[in-house]
């Protein structure tokens, strides 16, 4: 069973009013558990209130959301629950950091959860574990640390709530390679280790065709697809034509193909590419 | 619901009471106050009543924008209602129980209070939904010149002015981010019981303070950048001219404001 599922979701910001506009339009879709999903779009394609949807901060002015087959706003009063299951760290998270410790911030949401503080602390010392703090740091002010280190704080406070679906809104936005590099292969370990739903979103097509094992698209409030990242790229034209841009190994490969060079295989990640040139170019010696 | 704020709102149009001098509509509205603060009886208030509903309808801008830049002080407007409905005790008793002694003085009092009141939020409303605060604040920089003369930093005060209207719809842009994201790690901010509230409050407020200093000391970079070094010899884009009309609008509002002084004093 799909464990994040919409039917039919709109959401319409200021109705009534002569600013009214659709942001998500008619959406359905079905997430399956233990998937990493990426998720993509231009701004304003509506990407950001559709994920907003997910734990509840937006009610949607038509449509569901379902979480494990339920209705979240069936009880209206248990919409706590539901953010404590669907994790979701905002864009530039560390504008959100208040607490005078690293350790007492990332305790933040299990705190609210109202755990215990054995279980708070195994969580908060796992979770910085899983991000890449040091120890050290966990007594230290969250202000004295640096953008990246930061930035890591505030994921981990999310993550710590151990939530079942994890979303990140551009959780690279504004770093440099490194933190960036750092940040998204700390995001992929953790999934791996805890087999979590994670959501990522992303501008950049060379972090999300990395790891991602499916790509959603948003183009213009509505669904534009939602497949196998294989799939996806496999429409790399029509991708481009919604004004996203697609991985540059995958651009070299598209116009190999125009020049008549066919692997009949979608090309996404560098690696690939390489291994697949050289299986081509070994055929060749050995003709 | 930080976005049903109105205090402060421009509405752009082109009216006649858009297009005038801002510095005549400044001036218009201290005379409006103090036209309603002559006299008090309810009589009185009638030439302050329909000067506001002339204004009102030559703006152009709905009635409902008004309602509800009421709407936020109703709880104050009805304090004020009860007050003086119970602790007014001259005048012909209309009902009385223990202690409670409601008179006609009262009732009338409580009537004129809430409608002067109410006509001071429309009147001051009409000034800032008709002007932006850009030219709001050149016109007071002009009307409080003289005060140059006494070593009053007019200039600065119109910049401060300036930027903190300015920063008022970013702020509450800001706050609300903040907001979801800490009600994303559970905060009870619209929920819980009142300590719990107040508790989490320190999770929005402190990350507010932080990113307000933070822009402070960007905006200031930025201005020194600019070569900022306050209103000396500093010229301006928009200059602000009278004409005929606000003239005419002024004679309007002084002969308003005569009549008032006359029905008061009858």
């Amino acid at each position: 069973m799909a464990i994040l599922e919409t039917q039919g979701l709109t959401y319409t910001y200021s109705q009534g009013t002569p600013f009214e506009k659709t942001a998500v339009d008619h959406v359905d879709l079905k997430i399956e558990e233990g998937e990493m999903v990426g998720v993509m779009g231009h701004t304003g394609s509506g990407k950001s209130t559709l994920i907003q949807h997910f734990n509840g901060l937006l009610r949607p002015t038509s449509g569901k959301v379902l979480l494990d087959g339920r209705d979240i706003w069936e009880d209206k009063a248990k919409i706590r629950e539901v953010r404590f299951q669907v994790g979701l760290v905002f864009q530039y998270p560390e504008y959100q950091i208040f607490e005078e410790t690293v350790y007492k911030d990332i305790a933040f949401g299990p705190k609210n959860m109202g755990l215990d503080d054995a279980e708070i602390k195994r969580r908060v010392l796992a979770t910085a574990h899983d991000i890449g703090l040091k120890e050290e740091l966990l007594d230290r002010s969250p202000f004295e640390l640096s953008g990246g280190q930061k930035r890591r704080v505030a994921i981990a406070g999310v993550m710590a709530m151990e939530p079942k679906v994890l979303i990140l809104d551009e959780p690279t936005a504004g770093l440099d390679p490194a933190g960036r590099d750092k940040i998204l292969s700390h995001i992929k370990a953790y999934h791996e280790r805890t087999k979590n739903t994670t959501l990522i979103v992303s501008h950049s097509m060379e972090d999300i065709a990395g790891f991602a094992d499916k790509i959603l698209v948003m183009n213009k409030a509505k669904l534009f697809c939602y497949d196998d990242t294989e799939k996806v790229f496999g429409r790399a034209e029509e991708i481009s034509a919604i004004g996203l841009d697609v991985p540059q190994v995958t651009k070299v490969f598209l116009e190999l193909k125009k020049r008549g060079l066919d692997f009949g295989k979608e090309v996404y990640t560098v690696g690939y590419a390489r291994d697949l040139l050289i299986k081509q170019l070994k055929e060749r010696e050995g003709q | 619901m930080l976005k049903d704020i109105t205090i402060g709102q421009y509405f752009p149009g082109s009216s006649l009471i858009h297009r005038l001098d801002p510095r005549f509509k400044i001036v218009m509205t201290v005379i409006y106050i103090l036209m309603l603060f002559t006299g008090s009886r309810l009589s009185c208030l009638i030439v302050g009543a329909v000067y506001t509903v002339m204004a009102v309808l030559l703006s152009k801008i709905p009635m409902k924008m008004f309602m509800k830049s009421v709407k936020p002080l109703m709880p104050f407007l009805l304090i004020t209602a009860l007050i003086n409905l119970f602790l007014v005790g001259t005048g012909a008793t209309v009902y009385k129980w223990r202690f409670i002694n409601i008179t006609e003085d009262g009732i009338n009092i409580s009537i004129f209070m809430v409608i002067r009141i109410v006509l001071l939020i429309m009147g001051s409303s009409l000034l800032t939904y008709t002007t932006s605060p850009i030219t709001l604040t050149d016109a007071i920089e002009r009307l409080l010149t003289p005060l140059k003369k006494l070593k009053f930093p007019v200039h600065e005060l119109a910049m401060m002015m300036s930027i903190a209207l300015r920063f008022i719809p970013t702020l509450i842009e800001e706050t609300e981010k903040i907001m979801s994201a800490q009600k994303a790690r559970g905060a009870e901010i619209d929920t819980g019981s009142f300590m719990t509230r107040a508790k989490n409050m320190a999770a929005i407020l402190v990350p507010l303070f932080i990113s307000s200093f933070r822009r402070a000391d960007e905006l200031a970079t930025a201005m020194e950048c600019r070569c900022y070094h306050g209103g000396e010899g500093r010229t301006r884009l928009r200059q602000l001219r009278s004409s005929p009309r606000d003239y005419t609008a002024l004679a309007v509002t002084i002969v308003f404001y005569a009549a008032a002084i006359v029905i008061a004093h009858i």
